[in-house]
C-alpha cells in the first residue's frame, strides 16, 4: 500500500519557513534576551529535520546541496577569527568591539563582535547535528 | 601586563585541525598542513619557554577583563615545559603515523583528531581557570574518543566502550568537584581559589573536596585503584594513538593533581598529601605486578604507564624542592620515553605478526639496530645513569629519604628494578634465541620508515640524559614556582 503523505508535506513546506525565521530571531535576540547561537542553531535543524520527516533523506540533500561539515569548519574559523582578531590589535585574546550605528532602515544600532562568534556557534550546531541525522539515517 | 603569545601552542593546532576538515580525503595535504602546523607550533612553544625562563611566569586574561572575573592563562615553567614536550613528541608520533595508520583512517579525519587533542592538552597544561580545565580535559577526551574507535575493528569497540564510560564518569565528578569547590570559596580562577582557601585555612569541608579531586584526577592518571580501565582501553587503540595516549593523557591527570596539590590544596598535607603518597606506592606496586605477569608486548609497556605515574606521584606528595623538581625531570622523561618505546614495541609486534612474547625470537640478527635501538630506550626506561630516567628518578628518592620516608624511596628503587625486569625481558624474548617463522607484516621500506622517527625520538631522550645540566635551571626554576604559589599568584591577580 502506498501512502499519501500531501498534508504533511504541504504543511511541512509552510512551517519550515516559520521555524527557520524564529531561529534566526532567537539567535539575533541573544543578546538582551533568552536565545542565541546555540538554541538558534538547534532550530534551524529542528527544521531541516521537520522537511526530513516530511520527505526523505533524498530529496531534501537534493535540495539544500550543503556539506555539513564544511559548513561545521566555516563556523570555527568564524568564531576562532572573531577570537584571535584582538591579537593582532595587542589586545587579549576574546576582548570585543561594539560601537552604535545608524543604519537606514533599523534607525541607531548597536553592533557587537559577540555576534559573529555566535554565527559561528550557530553554524557549528546546525552542522553538527545534521551530520549526526544524515550519518544516522543514511546507514544501512 | 599580558602576552597573547602564550596561547599560540594552543591556537596553532586548533586553526590547523579547522584547515584540515576542508579537505579529509587529500592525504597529502593533511599530511604537509599536519607537520607545518606541529613545527610552528614547537617553534612558538620552544620561543615562549625562553620568555618565561626570562621574565617569569605569563598570563592574558580573556576578553580584557581583570584578573579573577575573566579566564586566565597561565605559562609558567612548568607548563610550558610540558607544552614543549607535548609538542615535540606529537611531531614525531605524526612523522610514524605516515607510515602506520593506514590512508583508510587518515582519510577519514585522523589529522585534525590528533590537532584537536593538541588543542586540548595544551589547553589544558596552560589554563589557570578551574572550569576552563573541565572544558580542555573534553576536549581532548572528545578527540581520544575519536582516535580510539577510528578504524572500527571489533577490538576497538570493546575496548573504546569501555574507555568512554570510565571517562564520562569521572567527568561528570569533576563537575561535580568543582560545583562543591565553588560553593565553598566562590570562585573559579585557580590563583583566587588559592587566596581564598589560605584566606580559610583549609577547613574539613576543602579537605574533602582535595580528595574529591585526587578521585576525579586519578581516574584520569590511573592511580591504584582507579587504573583498572586502563591496560584494556589502550590495549585496543591502533599503535600511534597508544603512543600518543601513553605519552600524553594519563600525563595530563599528574598534571592537575601536581597543580592542584602544589597550588591550592596545600594546607592540609598531613592528610592530603600523606593519602597522595601511600596511593603513588601503592599504583607503583600494583604496576610493577602487572608489568610482570604478562607476555604481551603492548601490556607490558602500557603496566609501566602506571609504575611512571606513582614515581611522579610520590614526589609530589613529598612537597619539597628536590622531589618537586625530580617530578619535572620524570614527568617529561615519562613522556618522551613512553612514546618511543610505544613506538619501537609497535614495530615490533608488525615484524613479528604478533604481541606474544613467547611466539618470538631471534630478531636480533636481521634487526639490529631495532634491537640496540630498543636496548637503549629499556635502559633510559630503567634509570640507568647516562640516560634521561636517572636524574628524575634519583632526585625523588632523595626528596623520600629528606622527607624521612627511607621505606618508600627503597619500594621506588626496588621498583626500578622490575621495570628494568619487564622490559628486558622483551629484548631477551624477542631479540635472542633461535630465529622463528614469523607472519611479517611490513615491508622493509615501511620498516625504515617507521624507524627513522623512533630512533630520533630515542636520541632526544638521550640528548634530554646527557644533557641534564643544560635542563636544570629551568627544572630547578619549575620546581621553585611549585613550592611558592604565592609567585603564581602574584602573576595572576598582580600585587594584592
Amino acid at each position: 500500500m502506498k501512502t499519501n503523505d500531501v498534508l504533511l508535506q504541504f504543511t511541512a513546506k509552510l512551517v519550515f519557513f516559520m521555524i527557520f525565521l524564529f531561529s534566526v530571531h532567537i539567535f539575533m535576540a541573544g543578546h538582551y534576551t533568552p536565545g542565541g547561537g546555540f538554541v538558534g542553531g538547534l532550530l534551524a535543524a529542528s527544521a531541516i529535520v521537520l522537511l526530513i520527516l516530511a520527505f526523505d533523506l533524498k530529496t531534501v540533500q537534493a535540495g539544500f546541496r550543503i556539506n555539513y561539515r564544511i559548513m561545521v569548519a566555516i563556523g570555527l574559523v568564524l568564531a576562532l577569527g572573531t577570537a584571535a582578531y584582538p591579537m593582532l590589535d595587542g589586545k587579549p585574546f576574546f576582548t570585543h568591539y561594539f560601537d552604535y550605528f545608524d543604519l537606514p532602515f533599523f534607525g541607531e544600532t548597536s553592533l557587537h563582535t559577540a555576534m559573529l562568534f555566535d554565527a559561528g556557534v550557530y553554524l557549528v550546531v546546525v552542522g553538527v547535528t545534521m551530520t549526526i541525522i544524515q550519518s544516522i539515517g543514511e546507514d544501512e | 601586563m599580558h602576552n597573547n603569545l602564550l596561547l599560540l601552542p594552543i591556537i596553532i593546532p586548533f586553526f590547523a585541525a579547522m584547515v584540515l576538515l576542508f579537505a579529509p580525503k587529500n592525504v597529502t595535504y593533511q599530511r604537509i598542513v599536519t607537520m607545518i602546523a606541529l613545527l610552528a607550533a614547537t617553534v612558538s612553544a620552544f620561543y615562549m619557554l625562553g620568555i618565561v625562563y626570562a621574565q617569569g611566569p605569563q598570563t592574558v586574561t580573556f576578553g580584557n577583563w581583570p584578573a579573577p572575573f575573566g579566564i586566565t592563562m597561565v605559562s609558567d615553567m612548568m607548563s610550558i615545559l610540558l607544552v614543549l614536550t607535548t609538542l615535540v613528541l606529537t611531531l614525531f608520533i605524526v612523522w610514524y603515523s605516515f607510515s602506520t595508520i593506514g590512508v583508510e583512517r587518515e582519510k577519514f579525519y585522523y589529522y585534525p583528531g590528533i590537532m584537536f587533542i593538541l588543542t586540548g592538552i595544551n589547553g589544558a597544561f596552560t589554563t589557570g581557570d578551574i572550569f576552563n580545565l573541565f572544558v580542555f580535559f573534553e576536549v581532548f577526551l572528545m578527540s581520544s574518543y575519536l582516535l580510539i574507535v577510528l578504524g572500527g575493528e571489533k577490538k576497538q569497540l570493546q575496548g573504546s566502550i569501555y574507555y568512554l564510560v570510565i571517562n564520562i564518569i569521572s567527568s561528570a565528578l569533576f563537575v561535580i568537584a568543582v560545583a562543591f569547590l565553588y560553593s565553598v570559596v566562590g570562585t573559579l580562577s585557580m590563583a583566587d581559589i588559592a587566596v581564598k582557601v589560605a584566606e580559610l585555612q583549609q577547613p574539613a569541608i576543602l579537605t574533602v573536596i582535595a580528595v574529591l579531586f585526587l578521585v576525579v584526577f586519578g581516574l584520569k592518571a590511573a592511580i591504584f585503584p582507579l587504573f583498572f580501565w586502563l591496560p584494556k582501553a589502550y590495549k585496543s587503540a591502533p599503535t600511534p594513538v597508544l603512543a600518543l595516549f601513553g605519552a600524553l593523557l594519563t600525563k595530563v591527570g599528574v598534571y592537575a593533581i601536581l597543580r592542584t596539590y602544589t597550588l591550592i590544596f596545600v594546607h592540609d598535607p598531613s592528610f592530603t598529601h600523606e593519602l597522595l603518597m601511600v596511593l603513588s606506592i601503592l599504583t607503583i606496586i600494583f604496576g610493577c605486578i602487572g608489568a610482570l605477569a604478562y607476555f604481551d608486548v603492548t601490556l607490558i609497556i602500557i603496566y609501566n604507564i602506571v609504575i611512571a605515574v606513582g614515581v611522579i606521584l610520590f614526589g609530589v606528595s613529598q612537597m619539597n624542592t628536590v622531589g618537586l623538581e625530580g617530578a619535572m625531570y620524570y614527568l617529561v622523561h615519562d613522556m618522551l620515553i613512553k612514546a618511543a618505546l610505544f613506538m619501537l614495541g609497535g614495530i615490533i609486534v608488525a615484524i613479528s605478526g604478533t604481541a606474544n612474547l613467547r611466539q618470538m625470537g631471534g630478531l636480533m640478527k636481521r634487526y639490529p639496530l631495532l634491537g640496540w635501538t630498543f636496548l637503549i630506550a629499556a635502559f633510559s626506561l630503567a634509570g640507568i645513569p647516562p640516560l634521561s630516567g636517572f636524574i628524575g628518578k634519583l632526585l625523588i628518592v632523595e626528596s623520600g629519604f629528606a622527607a624521612n620516608n627511607p621505606w618508600m624511596s627503597i619500594i621506588i628503587l626496588l621498583s626500578s628494578l622490575v621495570v628494568l625486569l619487564s622490559v628486558i625481558r622483551i629484548f631477551i624474548y624477542a631479540f635472542w634465541g633461535e630465529e622463528k617463522e614469523t607472519a611479517t607484516t611490513i615491508t622493509s621500506t615501511t620498516y625504515a620508515q617507521q624507524l627513522t622517527p623512533a630512533i630520533l625520538l630515542v636520541c632526544v631522550t638521550i640528548a634530554y640524559g646527557v644533557g641534564a645540566e643544560a635542563v636544570a635551571p629551568y627544572m630547578a626554576a619549575a620546581s621553585e614556582a611549585l613550592m611558592q604559589p604565592q609567585i603564581y599568584i602574584q602573576a595572576v591577580l598582580g600585587g594584592k
